[in-house]
């Protein structure tokens, strides 16, 4: 038996979506001017740029949305399922500071950053996918990092950022476009990393970030995100973030309805340009600090609205996604273990297909690649966890009894060496399970640094064929140009 | 009699109840009470109270707004009887207010607004996604005193950076003064972009605006 928890009776989202249902006609949603005529032409009264959507539209959207889909690694294998109660761990995304381990302060993360979280990442079979986690701040103020194109503005930071994972792993990535203009050069370079368009529909490499601005509100560069994505059949997700008591209701009940709302309305935009693109019920809701005005990512509250925005999600048979494993913590000290370890638990629980968040403290303000070491223990707890209590052999335990008697020799039986991997998860030496010995013992952190230096010596970058890093660097230096144009 | 009623004004506004303190600022206005001495030993006092308590964690956010609130209505109610007396309370300065460019994220950037405004300053709020050309044109056009460029995204954080270049090519600094707020801005980051200040919440940044007026004027 597979253990899951449960937030939300059958009831209760129920009740949750008939008033998302509500609102999406009254107030209504704010969309940009992209998606406007194709929301018309459904049907969609918009006025003054807020669209009233009916019910049954959403409904005929929701139909056509994928059950479920994968991500597929630079080998054109499965690597990541979206669907059912598969769960899959990457780490945060978009942190713009660092924390050094030596002086332990937050400074501006730069490309070797990202280099260095991807390497381990990629060594790590907890996470399944890569993101693009943190934002080179080097590149955009222009030292020769891009090579050729070492001006690369902050106009294409994301489209960078990817090309920095893409060169670096092969896994598959979260990432996401934060303008409108920036999306096509990274579908482009996906596209390149595929071998064509059309292949990266069939077994996408990645999966793009598009967030609703809360509340009910669709801007711009969201709407244009969600249909060129739709078009490109390269998988979205959703990621609505309402701030309970800031930006939402201060009920979780409501909040998780007014995700709802941002969600459906999302899908229907995006189902409407590309009916069948694949697209998952994602969300990075947290509840709204009323001291100090933050997004408290550790608080229980902030995994309790993760979970419950994922049940409505199972509910409609959608693929999931939450932001978890992330702490408020400026260090990683006691709080972040706890905080970080908690949510993880609590999202595998949940059975959330995507849990994005590993790595950050600080509220998501600052990365710690020291932390996604540790973090990568939690969530290999929180994966046997979910794995459950299975029966092993014809009987529990009698069978084995038959063959010791009383003498209590079970390190010697065959079917000890044969199951203690399948039983328990053994940790690396980031956990220490060790009797005190003459050495004086270290703290995790220490260890994770050792840990950290260990997984960097043995990476090995993938080999990348020359024509597809040429034509990577043709796809920068082209949006590069552009944005230089543009500006 | 007037300290039992500046007494009710100040509750009024810790309570954060908006009817009960315009009924209270009529109350003054009808016993022939001076609105400026209403607001100085009354309304003001709650408002720089509930700050206190904000500030050392025995308020909260909701209730700090609805003091603000509060503080707002009984303004309104007393404004023009101070108008006609020409004893306009003196605005500590003037900040001109919005986020940073493709940042739609308004929450913090309100509240500041709020505070402030409740404390004295006068606000020009120009909104969500600002250029830098509209703070530069607001700023010359009210003579502003201070800037404030807010910015949740990590991604428009160097919206704010732009701004603060802005006002340096039009020669507004060092007269005008540039502050920054928001989730993912530190100090640091405040300092690298050159910004003359940085707090990290809505009662800071009007310690910070103080501060500066303050030190504005002693060079002036």
């Amino acid at each position: 038996m597979r253990p899951t928890i449960q937030l939300l009776s059958p009831e209760l989202i129920e009740r949750i979506l008939r008033e998302a249902f509500e609102l999406l006609m009254n107030p209504g949603v704010r969309v940009g001017s992209a998606v406007i005529e194709q929301l018309q032409s459904a049907g969609v009264e918009v006025h003054d740029g807020v669209a009233r959507i009916p019910e049954s539209l959403v409904r005929r959207c929701l139909a056509s949305v994928p059950r479920d889909f994968y991500l597929y690694n630079r080998q054109g294998e499965k690597a990541v399922h979206y669907g059912g109660d598969d769960v899959n761990f990457d780490p945060g995304s978009c942190c713009v500071q660092m924390l050094d381990p030596d002086t332990l302060e937050a400074r501006s993360s730069e490309t070797r950053d990202l280099v260095r979280i991807v390497q381990v990442t990629e060594a790590l079979p907890q996470f399944a996918a890569q993101s693009t986690a943190v934002v080179c701040n080097d590149a955009v103020v222009g030292n020769d990092v891009v090579g050729s194109h070492n001006d690369a503005p902050s106009a294409i930071g994301d489209l960078y950022r990817l090309f920095v994972v893409l060169q670096h792993s092969d896994k598959p990535v979260v990432t996401g476009s934060f303008s409108a203009a920036g999306l096509q050069g990274m579908i482009d370079l996906l596209a390149a990393d595929s071998g064509s368009p059309e292949k990266l529909r069939q077994q996408p490499r990645a999966v793009f970030d598009v967030c609703p601005s809360p509340p009910l509100n669709w801007s711009e560069f969201g709407s244009h995100n969600l249909i060129d994505l739709a078009r490109a059949g390269v998988p979205a997700e959703i990621v609505s973030m309402p701030l309970a008591g800031g930006t939402a209701q201060v009920t979780l009940a409501g909040s998780v309805t007014q995700h709802a709302a941002e969600t459906l309305a999302g899908i229907t935009l995006h189902q409407l340009a590309g009916p069948g693109s694949p697209i998952v019920w994602g969300g990075a809701p947290a509840i709204f600090d009323m001291r100090t005005g933050g997004a408290p990512m550790g608080a229980v509250e902030t995994a309790m609205l993760n979970m419950a925005c994922a049940e409505v999600g199972k509910h409609l048979g959608l693929p999931t996604h939450g932001y978890l494993v992330a702490t408020d913590s400026k260090f990683v000290d006691a709080q972040a273990g706890a905080e970080s370890a908690r949510s993880a638990m609590l999202g595998a629980l949940t059975g959330i297909n995507m849990i994005s968040g590993a790595g950050m403290i600080e509220s998501l303000a600052c990365f710690s690649v020291e932390k996604l070491v540790i973090d990568a223990e939690s969530i290999a707890s929180a994966q046997r966890l979910v794995r459950g209590i299975e029966v092993r052999g014809e009987t529990l335990a009698t069978a084995m009894f038959a063959q010791t008697g009383l003498s209590g020799e079970f390190l010697k039986l065959k079917e000890t060496r044969a199951l203690f991997r399948q039983e328990q998860h053994i940790p690396c030496p980031v956990i220490d399970r060790s009797a005190r010995g003459s050495e004086p013992p270290s703290d995790i952190f220490k260890r994770a640094r050792t840990r950290v230096d260990e997984l960097v010596s043995k990476y090995r970058k993938p080999s990348l064929p020359e024509d597809v890093l040429r034509k990577f660097q043709a796809v920068v230096a082209r949006e590069a140009e552009r944005a230089r144009t543009a500006a | 009699m007037s300290d039992q009623l500046f007494g009710a004004m100040l509750q009024s506004i810790i309570d954060g109840a908006p009817d009960k303190a315009a009924e209270l600022a009529r109350q003054a206005l009808a016993d022939g009470v001076d609105p400026l001495e209403a607001v100085n030993r009354g309304f003001a006092v709650g408002i720089t109270f509930a700050g206190d308590q904000f500030g050392c964690g025995q308020m909260f956010l909701p209730d700090l707004l609805a003091s603000a609130e509060a503080m707002k209505a009984a303004i309104n109610v007393l404004e023009p009887e101070m108008l006609k007396r020409g004893s306009q309370r003196e605005a500590l300065g003037k900040v001109v207010l919005g986020t940073a460019r493709g940042d739609i994220h308004d929450i913090g950037k309100n509240l500041v607004a709020t505070i402030l405004s409740a404390s004295g300053f006068q606000i020009f709020d120009l909104g969500t996604s600002v250029t830098p050309e509209q703070f530069v044109a607001k700023a010359k056009e009210v003579d502003a005193d201070i800037v404030g460029v807010s910015a949740l995204l990590t991604t428009t954080m160097a919206g704010q950076k732009a701004v603060i270049e802005a006002l340096d090519r039009n020669g507004l600094r060092p007269r005008v003064k540039a502050i920054v707020g928001g989730a993912a801005v530190t100090s640091k980051w405040a300092a690298e972009i050159g910004a003359d200040g940085y707090s990290r919440n809505a009662i800071d940044a009007l310690e910070l605006a103080k501060s500066l007026m303050s030190k504005g004027t002693a060079q002036a």
